[in-house]
């Protein structure tokens, strides 16, 4: 037994890891008396990675490639291949994966299974959108390969599907030509959030990509940095700095409270704003700029954090976002981590996917128990009554009636469900 | 025109420390002919390295503790590869200590696999190596080859015996231009450590310890420990007296 942890380091249980090495020995390792559970990089901020007292088939053996074809940018791998391992190799051949989310340390298993979403939603959707067909093993020995077409709806249980119908062992991924590694970005300060949709809305069209930083302390006026981009061929002859940072000890107390937030939102905010013209930068910084500083998750010290994204559908996104930003406002607490973003008309493939047309808004809260929490009811009852979702691979707490509304598919999911895997966030919210 | 693809044979090439060496030379103009004992782990290797950029790669399988199937497979090799500018040495087993001091045909078994397999294979590869003039012999010992530990010692003899004989065959080859690296690689973190209760901060990645192996071979290092900090670890051990020595638990 060995203690795991999920990204937000909420909780440190023990677990029974064992490593799938060989995709062709899959089968053989899944029986056990015990419920399993697949964990990939444990990227996710909650509990959807976690089986304390029960096994994890930890996938990092799984990291191999099988096929790739020039012609047509099809690339089928191993599930536990990292997204970075994906865009090193491919980049500079010219291809790239079509939706990354802001880390590239992430399996590709936990992409599908999460059915993860990137900055450019309103353009190519989620990462279950770009998977041609996987191969899934169930605990029971079957093998089922399913695919849009084939077995669609196996397909669909399994896009988002949060480990929980089976292992995914290796998939086909369809990547995309780019003219090269860099982007061209402009960043534009907004004070208001009917701002911000004007950015968004007179952007999607023509930018791939879309992002904004939101200061989380300036309440309903709201304020951020609206950020957009799109793949450029030109290439400067810089390469991206690779020297990264560490964070190399959990600190006592969290290094983001009220004394250095404000300091921090106050000084990115006017740094940023007064950004010049467009800018070139490389990839890598554009998409992953936390993926620098490694282990940045320890800085929330020993009690750890949670992260609240939700989705609120389009019509009411502006009032109800408003009245979220003005809650976290009013009781001061959140993080420089806050983003806030449009997505696309797109309805996702999977049953459980979390995209959906609206708005998301993501943010970090260090962990302060019962404060925290009350915060997170109140925001939850904005969400609930705006027909809105939270996302799964962030939550470690949404309470089960706002999980059931937000999510209408789950009666149709659970009959795709192995009964030999089971999750402590499936225990949490759906019962087993 | 000069022909810059570096030849390459790995035996044992399923290992993980192995694979994530020849990703990195896949990265440039490599060629490989693979050895190993598992046909469907083999192939899924080649698969990999194939998608990584690597020119040909071949693949054979071999168990090496069958000594007599070494000659067909090196012909083989050759025959497909021309010449040799790699080989990398990489199978080995991690034995039960305790079962092997109750079997002695478990013992002579795991001793042959780590041991003399590897004695057996690069006599043969010495041979047309120092024939051919040039290349690399890369060889993964253990730092457990540095001092006999009651938990280990049976792997310890076995790859105490595969570091002296590099040695040796290292001042042999020096004069044919062939070199030889003996690998001493501390804790890593492969199938092979699996489950077992190592201390955290001293288990390098498979990656890690690839990196530091191929640059080795490029600056011809003689020993290499890996990661570095193993050097200072076995110069502290190896020079605990012996008294103290058999009283520890290690
Ligand atoms: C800095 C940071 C930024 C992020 N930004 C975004 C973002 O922009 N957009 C976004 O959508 N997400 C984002 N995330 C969340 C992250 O992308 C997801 O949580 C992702 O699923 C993590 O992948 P993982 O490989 O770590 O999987 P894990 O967290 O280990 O597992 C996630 C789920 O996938 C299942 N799973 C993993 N592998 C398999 C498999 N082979 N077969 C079946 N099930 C499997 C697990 O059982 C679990 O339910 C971010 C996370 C971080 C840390
Ligand atoms: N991991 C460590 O901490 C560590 C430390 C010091 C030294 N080493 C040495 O590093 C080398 C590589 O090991 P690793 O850590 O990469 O472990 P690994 O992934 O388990 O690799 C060991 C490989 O040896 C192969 N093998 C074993 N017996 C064989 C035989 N008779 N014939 C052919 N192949 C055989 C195995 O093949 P199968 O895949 O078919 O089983 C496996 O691919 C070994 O020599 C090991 O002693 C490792």
């Amino acid at each position: 037994m060995v203690t795991v942890s999920s990204w937000g380091r909420l909780s440190r249980l023990e677990h029974q890891v064992k490593v799938l090495s060989a995709r062709h020995q899959v089968a053989a390792q899944l029986p056990s008396d015990q419920l399993g559970l697949v964990y990939g990089m444990g990227r996710s901020y909650g509990d959807a990675c976690l089986n304390p007292g029960g096994v994890l088939w930890n996938t990092q053996g799984l990291n191999r490639f099988i096929r790739f074809d020039e012609d047509t940018g099809r690339l089928v791998c191993e599930a536990g291949v990292l997204l970075r391992d994906i865009q090193q190799l491919f980049v500079p051949r010219g291809w790239i994966l079509p939706v990354t989310p802001g880390t590239q340390l992430i399996t590709v298993g936990g992409a599908i299974a999460n059915d993860v979403h990137g900055k450019n939603h309103h353009q190519l959707g989620s990462f279950g959108d770009h998977i041609h067909w996987l191969k899934l093993i169930r605990t029971d020995g079957t093998m089922i390969d399913c695919s849009p077409d084939v077995q669609p709806d196996w397909f669909a249980a399994t896009i988002g599907g949060l480990g929980l119908t089976g292992v995914i062992t290796e998939a086909q991924i369809q990547l995309r030509r780019i003219p090269g590694p860099w982007l061209v970005a402009e960043t534009f300060p907004y004070h208001s959030l009917t701002d911000f949709f004007h950015w968004a809305d007179s952007s999607e069209a023509a930018w791939e990509h879309t992002v904004s930083w939101i200061d989380c302390l300036h309440g309903g006026t709201a304020r951020g940095l609206f950020m957009r981009a799109n793949p450029i061929p030109s290439a400067p002859r810089i390469s991206p700095a690779s020297r990264k940072l560490a964070m190399p000890f959990v600190p006592p107390i969290s290094l983001v409270n009220k004394i250095s937030l404000p300091l921090f939102n106050n000084a990115y905010f006017y740094l940023k704003k007064r950004q010049p013209e467009p800018q070139i930068v490389h990839y890598e910084n554009f998409f992953y700029p936390l993926d620098n500083l490694l282990n940045w998750n320890r800085m929330y010290g020993p009690t750890g954090f949670f992260q609240y994204q939700s989705v609120l559908p389009r019509s009411v996104g502006l009032e109800a976002t408003q009245a979220m930003l003005a809650e976290i406002a009013r009781c001061g607490e959140g993080s420089f981590l806050a983003v806030l973003k449009t997505f696309g008309e797109r309805e996702a493939l999977g049953m459980m996917s979390f995209p959906q047309p609206g708005v998301t808004l993501a943010l970090d809260f260090p962990n302060k128990g019962e404060r925290t929490l009350r915060l997170f009811a109140r925001l939850d009852a904005i969400v609930q009554e705006a027909e809105g979702r939270l996302y799964l691979a962030k939550d470690a707490r949404m309470p089960r009636d706002l999980f059931v509304a937000g999510y209408p598919r789950l009666n149709e999911f659970i009959h795709y469900r192995d009964p030999g895997i089971s999750s402590a966030l499936s225990r949490r919210l759906i019962g087993d | 025109m000069p022909d810059n693809t570096k030849k390459i044979v790995i035996i044992g090439a399923t290992s993980a420390i192995a694979h994530a060496c020849a990703r990195l030379w896949a990265l440039g103009a490599a060629e490989f002919f693979l050895v190993g004992r598992d046909p469907e782990k083999l192939r899924q290797a080649a698969e990999d390295l194939t998608v990584r950029g690597a020119g040909q790669v071949a693949t054979y399988v071999l168990d090496a503790n069958e000594l007599a199937k070494h000659p067909a497979m090196l012909a083989r090799c050759f025959e497909t590869l021309g010449r040799i500018d790699i080989a990398l040495i990489a199978h080995g087993t991690l034995p039960d200590q305790a079962a092997c001091e109750q079997d002695v045909n478990l013992a002579l078994q795991e001793f042959s696999s780590n041991g003399l397999s590897v004695i057996a294979l690069l006599t043969l590869l010495a041979n047309r190596m120092e024939a051919q003039g040039s290349g690399t012999l890369a060889v993964i010992s253990s730092v457990a080859g540095d001092r006999g530990r009651p938990s280990n010692y049976l792997y310890g003899t076995a790859k105490a015996a595969v570091t002296t004989f590099c040695e040796g065959l290292r001042g042999r080859l020096y004069k044919a231009g062939v070199h030889v690296i003996t690998i001493k690689p501390g804790f890593v973190d492969t199938p092979m450590t699996q489950g077992l209760p190592l201390p955290k901060l001293l288990v390098a990645s498979p990656e890690a310890v690839a990196k530091s192996i191929c640059q080795a071979i490029e600056k011809r290092t003689n020993t290499l420990y890996t990661p570095a900090f193993w050097w200072a670890i076995m110069l502290v051990i190896k020079h605990i007296p012996t008294f103290i020595f058999k009283r520890a638990r290690l």
